[in-house]
């Protein structure tokens, strides 16, 4: 009896937090996104599917959302991963907390600062500028979703980098060995032993990224110069600008409800790809 | 059994591995037979584990060549040798099942055996090691002992010209242990293949092996049969590390006919085979087994009184000592002792040997 009494009083600060963060927020916005817009903006309370039924006016940012969240966290994996193995396996290991530090230093500088610095380095002072004096064009950079892309890759690359690090520095090298004794060439040992057994971490990591980046709005609110849009920006656009809380809502509805479908879909299919004991896990 | 006549399956020829300043195998010179069981028996850190990872293709040799079926090697990576390992905590692959961690060697192979018979291979091989049926299991489901038989079946499966176990009865206890020796030793007859098995346990050499190669400090001190070590160690080294052996020194006085005459302190005088470089004024040791002496109540030998008595069941080991001598042990056979009876501890006795019994060794 006294055990439960105090299992409940040590859960109650992180339940009474998800209820009145988590929970009632939710609800206040899957209400709002059946109601009406009041005349001078913000919400009138009504029942109507009108909001949901004007989402295809907003597909663009659905669109954006959709094809650079996966294209990011994709291109995060391909740059990660060779950086995680070389961290983890061959790098010396009296220069490996010095490389790790290396790789989380940009995030003790606030993600706004680090955005300037790429509207710099991708305007027309920057590399297209460089290009012009070798003669090379002058290629547009910015405001594109080539600009966008290489904001996500750089500020969110080192949340790819440790849940990998980590798995491949607690794989056993035995199991290299034991392989290769088995007949079997290094890079087919990589294919059969490493990666199988990094899953765990690359499907970590993915999931972090992917997650976060599908409610990003400040990175293609800076690089994308608002032609390259995420749904963050047209909530924000929704919620701030116009006002239209209910449509604004109905936004928030929909992308919730595309994140579980897509994570869901994700997490069902690294889980039969990995096999293994270890469950995908969010750290 | 080995068969010496035909080519040797495997050589060392003056192999040194250095890693920095550290020699840790130093011109190691060994012939394997074909079809042997040979065990590398020494105390951690005597180059027992660096000969068998240079036989693996792990280590390249700093110097001396490494010879597969006379072939040089040297420069073979692992995966291209025709050798499998059974490793000390067994690196099974904790993401495939059984039956994929025994089929992964005949997997590599190219061109890539058809599956039916790789799956028939898995199945006989879990059959050898008796554990059919388990092929579906995750390794995390396996105990210990069958851990190590998917790891033995592992390595089996590609029938290799060497079979190297690095400590594989480390992790196991006293019980499961001794039956895996004889699992093993009987395997090993069946199959054929050449076993080499790395221990520092010399009750497993001794038991198992066809012979034994002795190693300390980097370097091969005596191989032979478990019988040619325990009987013609070559220095006090071997003599202590084969079996319990009682250690006097003292000058040798005479060698002749490849005998030796060894002075002790207090007079006792110790005639027997005389070893390798043992030397009339040098000082040297003489080895006698528990078992070569006898103790008894007669008045010949050397005055000893009994500190300790085990009783073994056939046999009693006494400690007894000697105020010149110090303590040494004495196994008296239920035989000796129906006759002699039984000596309590603080009774005195006399310790006698044969002449001829002990070896007379270098000190060393």
């Amino acid at each position: 009896m006294r055990q439960r009494l105090r299992t409940t009083l040590l859960l109650a600060p992180a339940t009474v937090w998800l209820l009145a963060m988590l929970v009632l927020p939710l609800v206040v916005v899957v209400v709002f996104s059946f109601g009406a817009r009041a005349p001078a903006g913000g919400y009138s309370p009504a029942f109507t599917l009108e909001n949901f039924a004007n989402l295809g006016t907003r597909w663009a940012a659905f669109e954006n959302t959709l094809m650079l969240a996966p294209a990011g966290t994709a291109l995060c994996l391909l740059i990660a991963y060779p950086l995680a193995y070389y961290l983890a396996i061959k790098a010396d290991p009296k220069l490996r907390t010095l490389l790790l530090i290396l790789v989380i230093v940009p995030f003790w500088t606030s993600i706004l600062i680090r955005s300037y610095a790429w509207i710099y380095l991708l305007g027309g002072q920057g590399i297209p500028k460089l290009f012009a004096t070798l003669g090379l064009g002058s290629p547009r950079l910015i405001n594109t979703p080539f600009a966008v892309l290489a904001g996500i890759v750089y500020g969110y690359l080192p949340l790819m980098v440790f849940p990998i690090f980590v798995s491949l520095e607690r794989l056993d090298k035995r199991l290299l060995e034991a392989s290769a004794d088995l007949g079997s060439p290094p890079w087919r040992s990589f294919l059969q032993v490493t990666l199988p057994l990094s899953m765990p971490g690359v499907a970590t990591g993915c999931m972090l990224v992917f997650i976060l980046l599908m409610g990003e709005f400040l990175i293609p609110a800076m690089l994308g110069g608002g032609k390259v849009f995420f749904v963050g920006n047209a909530l924000v656009d929704l919620f701030l600008q116009s006002r239209n809380w209910p449509f604004g809502a109905a936004v928030a509805v929909a992308l919730v409800v595309v994140m579980l479908v897509t994570v869901t879909l994700y997490m069902r299919l690294t889980r039969r790809w990995a096999g293994a004991r270890d469950e995908v896990s969010l750290m | 059994m080995a068969d010496e006549t035909e080519t040797p399956i495997a050589e060392l020829r003056g192999a040194t591995k250095r890693f920095g300043a550290v020699v840790a195998a130093r011109d190691m010179h060994l012939t394997i037979r074909r079809g042997e069981f040979l065990s590398f028996l020494g105390p951690s850190g005597c180059g027992k584990t660096t000969a068998l990872r240079m036989l693996a293709g792990f280590e390249v040799p700093t110097e001396g060549e490494i010879l597969l079926d006379d072939q040089r090697v040297n420069d073979l990576p692992p995966h291209r040798r025709p050798v499998n390992m059974v490793f000390q905590h067994y690196a099974l692959f904790p993401h495939l099942t059984v039956a994929d961690n025994i089929a992964y060697g005949l997997r590599q192979r190219r061109p890539r055996p058809p599956e039916a018979e790789v799956g028939a291979a898995v199945a006989k091989a879990l059959e050898t090691v008796r554990l059919p049926g388990y092929g579906p299991r995750r390794i995390w489901e396996m105990s210990g002992g069958q851990q190590q038989r998917v790891a033995l079946a592992r390595a089996i499966i590609n029938e290799p010209k060497l079979l190297l176990l690095d400590e594989p009865m480390a992790a196991l206890d006293k019980k499961l242990r001794h039956d895996m020796q004889i699992e093993l030793q009987t395997l090993q007859r069946t199959l054929g293949i050449t076993f080499i098995l790395v221990t520092h346990d010399q009750e497993e050499a001794l038991s198992m092996s066809d012979r034994i190669c002795i190693m300390r400090d980097g370097q091969i001190v005596q191989v032979g049969s478990p019988r040619d070590l325990y009987d013609r160690p070559k220095n006090r080294y071997v003599a202590d590390f084969v079996g319990k052996s009682n250690f006097f020194e003292g000058t040798v006085r005479a060698v002749e006919g490849g005998s030796a005459r060894l002075d002790c302190a207090g007079g006792t005088v110790v005639v027997g085979h005389a070893g390798d470089g043992v030397m009339a004024g040098q000082s040297a040791i003489a080895s006698l087994r528990p078992e070569q002496i006898t103790l008894s109540r007669g008045d010949e030998g050397v005055p000893v009184t009994v500190v300790n008595r085990i009783f073994l069941g056939e046999h009693t080991e006494y400690l007894v000592r000697n105020p010149d001598l110090g303590q040494f042990l004495i196994l008296a056979s239920r035989q000796a002792e129906a006759g002699e009876g039984n000596f309590e501890p603080g009774e005195t006795g006399r310790a006698r040997w044969r002449d001829g019994a002990a070896l007379i060794l270098k000190n060393d």
